[in-house]
């Protein structure tokens, strides 16, 4: 049996697409100027038919790439050249709530907001909330450690993922972590979480869910220019309040977003978005804190939004920046950086310094409170040169978040397009270090083979001592 | 046994690159405050003290992390931190003594986990120096960074059997302006696991809650940290449930135990019904029990798909797990596998983990 029928007699005929013109859907992720075309797409239902497949595919050698909802920014959902596509969209059943112990139980395939609408009504909510969470799936917050504008308070995907079952990538099926905390043995659903599909195929997914608070506030400031709402930001953490979200925008970003959504957002140079929760009482003293903290920086005009109504808007608004800039220009680049909270005023005069200097417009959003930045590169691919000098100037501007000490991703992940940029961050050590890691879970170097690092590496068998790679004894695959 | 105290990561290093061409086993250690945790090492040539490692590197108070030496002693790092009305939010034994690498190595965090997580999730990066003398650095220095694998979890709990941490960076919260801890008792396990459910039910955000049973009606405390209403509000709130007495701070000091436990949360009565002895059970599930009945707690823990791992040597019981494969499942293959690849020649505390490692 050829590979392709091998995959069809467990998939079933409605399991597996291989023509090309439906193939198409999947050659890319969010990150859509990168596109290969698979050799196949499996569409397993069960962990039993994902073991199924990744077990040929160890057996033929074919490179795999686990797919959700294929929403994420960085290719990491990309498919690899001569490899197939596992979509987990099928396995979407919420298999187990458990209120007593806060804890639910999930396929890999299930929608991040689904989480939360099934467990809302007794009070509770699932906490990671990336602005695509209408659509984005857990099994892919997984592989990226999703993040959101509320981790501030209530930490990363990597916080709320407590047990894991996994098809490794020779087939086996394990399981990482424990409804109980602190299993004995290495933390491995902590080191999967975020490995961007580079370690095996998730295929269930115990999370924890959290009580609503008792009240919700969020406040919207105007300042002159982000630095102003920079100031602010670090006086309200210098106080000693953790917000359970920071947000900010500037002039562009708010007219990308009043264009698309009109959230009412005043006119202004940079808007803070501060949002508190908790106890009633609590929330109250701090709210009215964080106003004095807003007027003592400047700010001209501060609202609170008081009613669920008008604080959905103003997260709409938010939510939808990225979407919104397509608005107010052709096409954009979406750039994921970190800096020390400190950097902002030092990051955002170089980027508007970077930005006149090429002639091209950057809107920014950031996660204020966590250094999270945003920029959006503005173009037009119908302007000779223009795609290239965005490329260019979103690069230079990861380059200042690790020249800063921060990082070049917050949430996105390194994926395909910032796998360049890994030298730059870490040291070959560092990188090599990683690498004995990604060794241990995938010695043929088969789950989604060709991301995160800056260049493919085959596993020896023992680390730092050369041996050749059955791979290459037989001349299918060379050393890097 | 050769003591050595290397002051700089590079010379730990040395000596573990040295160590691993010998194939000498090596054993850090901090301050000494665990050194009976898990299982005896099958091996000790060299112990690698931490303790000249023991500098503050860099306090970035503004932008609430701290990068600390490994043999900085938690005590020593939470004065520093306190200067500037910050903390690393971890409450873990012997804080005088234990150090950095020490309490990250055994995960020891405490009680305050329920609200602000484990070291897991405070810790943002590591430096590592690997059996063969490699020294690499994960994570970084900012809170928010998904850039490459997450090593620094892979170390937090691995017992110093992957390499020796010789720095790490912390995420930190502020010095809370209040504090409050009260106390209710309750007649029996199942008025306590009752009102348990409740608190943790309820839109009461405890810092920290404990349950202590053994002698007597078991108690439950509760810390809240926060604003003086916030805190008035929430005792209110919690006195309509059940009588609470205001107690001492002195509560929260932890108790020195023969083993740890982790259970469900909803389970915990459950699970010391029949108790000869006395546990502190905190409500994430994380317990420390005195009892000379080790091991059919255990039995009876396992099959709840808990775990219960020895603080100290016990007669006949491996420090992990008692049935066959318990400890580490179906991933102790894997385990393994990094271990190989981490440390060939297994020199770092060789016997003293999961399944043998």
């Amino acid at each position: 049996m050829s590979f392709l029928d091998q995959l069809r007699h467990i998939l079933g005929p409605h399991g597996l697409i291989s023509a090309s013109e439906e193939a198409r859907t999947y050659e890319c992720d969010g990150l859509t100027n990168f596109r290969v075309m698979p050799l196949a797409v499996a569409l397993p239902t069960s962990a039993e038919q994902v073991q199924a497949v990744i077990r040929i595919c160890h057996r033929e050698r074919i490179p795999f790439v686990a797919r959700g909802s294929g929403t994420g920014l960085s290719g990491g959902a990309l498919p690899v050249k001569n490899g197939i596509v596992i979509s987990l969209a099928r396995m979407n059943r919420i298999l187990e709530v458990d209120l007593p112990n806060q804890r639910i139980v999930v396929e890999p395939g299930v929608i991040n907001l689904d989480v939360t609408a099934r467990v809302t009504g007794a009070g509770y909510f699932y906490a990671p909330d990336p602005s695509s969470q209408s659509v984005c799936s857990i099994g892919g917050n997984v592989a990226e450690n999703a993040g959101g504008a509320h981790c501030l308070k209530y930490g990363f995907t990597t916080t709320h993922v407590l047990a894991l079952e996994v098809v490794l990538p020779d087939g086996t099926l394990a399981h990482f972590g424990s409804k109980t905390l602190d299993a004995p043995g290495y933390d491995l659903a902590g080191v999967f979480v975020g490995s961007e599909g580079t370690l095996g195929v998730a295929t269930k997914i115990t999370l924890r869910i959290v009580k609503r608070p008792q009240c919700v506030q969020t406040l919207l400031a105007a300042f002159k220019s982000p630095n102003e709402a920079g100031a602010a930001v670090s006086d309200i953490i210098a106080a000693g309040m953790l917000p359970a979200a920071i947000e900010m925008m500037d002039n562009l970003a708010i007219q990308a977003a009043e264009a698309a959504v009109h959230a009412n957002y005043p006119n202004c140079g940079g808007l803070l978005l501060v949002e508190l929760d908790g106890p009633v009482a609590e929330v109250d003293t701090l709210m009215a804190q964080t106003s004095a903290i807003c007027r003592e920086n400047g700010a001209s005009e501060i609202r609170v939004a008081q009613t669920d109504e008008e604080r959905a808007l103003v997260w709409k608004g938010r939510k939808a920046a990225f979407a919104s800039v397509g608005r107010i220009s052709p096409n954009f680049i979406v750039q994921d950086g970190v800096i020390p909270r400190t950097a902002l005023p030092k990051i955002l005069d170089e980027i508007e310094r970077l930005g006149l200097a090429s002639g091209l417009r950057v809107a920014n959003v950031f996660h204020a409170g966590d250094g999270n930045l945003h920029p959006l590169v503005l173009y037009d691919r119908r302007i000779e040169g223009q795609e290239k000098g965005a490329e260019r100037l979103a690069e230079r501007i990861l380059e200042l978040c690790i020249e800063m000490g921060g990082s070049i991703t917050g949430e996105h992940g390194v994926g395909e397009e910032k796998k360049h940029m890994m030298g730059k961050m870490f040291a070959e050590p560092d990188l090599a270090t990683m690498q004995r890691l990604r060794c241990a879970f995938d010695p043929l170097s088969l789950s989604n083979p060709t991301k995160v690092f800056p260049r493919p590496r085959l596993c020896g068998e023992t680390p730092g001592e050369y041996q050749p790679h059955p791979l290459e004894v037989a001349g299918v695959a060379e050393r890097f | 046994m050769r003591i050595v105290d290397p002051h700089s990561e590079e010379e730990v290093a040395d000596i573990l690159r040295a160590a691993h061409e010998d194939g000498a086993a090596v054993i850090p250690r901090g301050g000494g405050t665990k050194s009976d945790w898990g299982n005896p090492p099958a091996r000790t040539d060299i112990m690698l003290s931490t303790a000249r490692l023991n500098r503050v590197i860099d306090h970035a108070w503004a932008d609430l992390t701290v990068t600390v030496e490994a043999g900085c002693t938690i005590a020593e790092l939470q004065c520093a931190l306190a200067r500037r009305g910050q903390r690393l939010a971890v409450d873990p034994l012997w804080p005088g003594r234990a150090t950095v690498g020490g309490v990250l190595s055994t995960n020891d965090t405490g009680v305050l986990r329920l609200r602000y997580g484990g070291l897991r999730d405070l810790v943002i990066g590591v430096t590592l120096a690997l059996a063969d003398g490699t020294l690499a650095r994960s994570g970084g220095k900012v809170v928010k960074n998904v850039a490459g694998y997450d090593l620094s979890k892979l170390v937090t709990g691995a017992f110093g059997t992957l390499g020796v941490i010789t720095s790490a960076t912390f995420r930190l919260h502020p010095v809370p302006k209040y504090t409050h801890t009260v106390t209710a008792a309750v007649p029996d396990l199942g008025a306590m696991q009752r009102l348990l459910n409740r608190i943790l039910d309820s839109q009461l955000v405890p810092a920290a809650v404990q349950v202590r049973a053994g002698t007597g009606a078991p108690q439950i405390d509760v810390l809240f940290e926060g604003t003086e209403e916030g805190i008035h509000a929430q005792v209110d709130r919690l006195q309509e449930m059940t009588p609470v007495t205001e107690n001492d701070a002195e509560v929260w000091k932890r108790l020195d135990a023969g083993a740890k436990i982790s259970v469900l949360p909803a389970r915990i009565a459950e699970t010391l019904e029949g108790l000869v002895g006395y546990a502190v059970v905190e409500a994430t599930g994380i317990g420390w029990v005195q009892t000379h009945r080790l091991s059919p707690l255990r039995a009876k823990i396992e099959a709840m798909g808990g775990s219960l791992v020895l603080m100290r040597p016990y007669e006949g019981m491996d420090a992990w797990g008692d049935t066959a494969g318990s400890a580490g499942g179906d991933s102790l293959p894997l385990m393994r596998a990094i271990k190989q690849r981490f440390d060939p020649r297994g020199i770092l505390n060789p016997g003293v983990f999961v399944g043998g490692i």
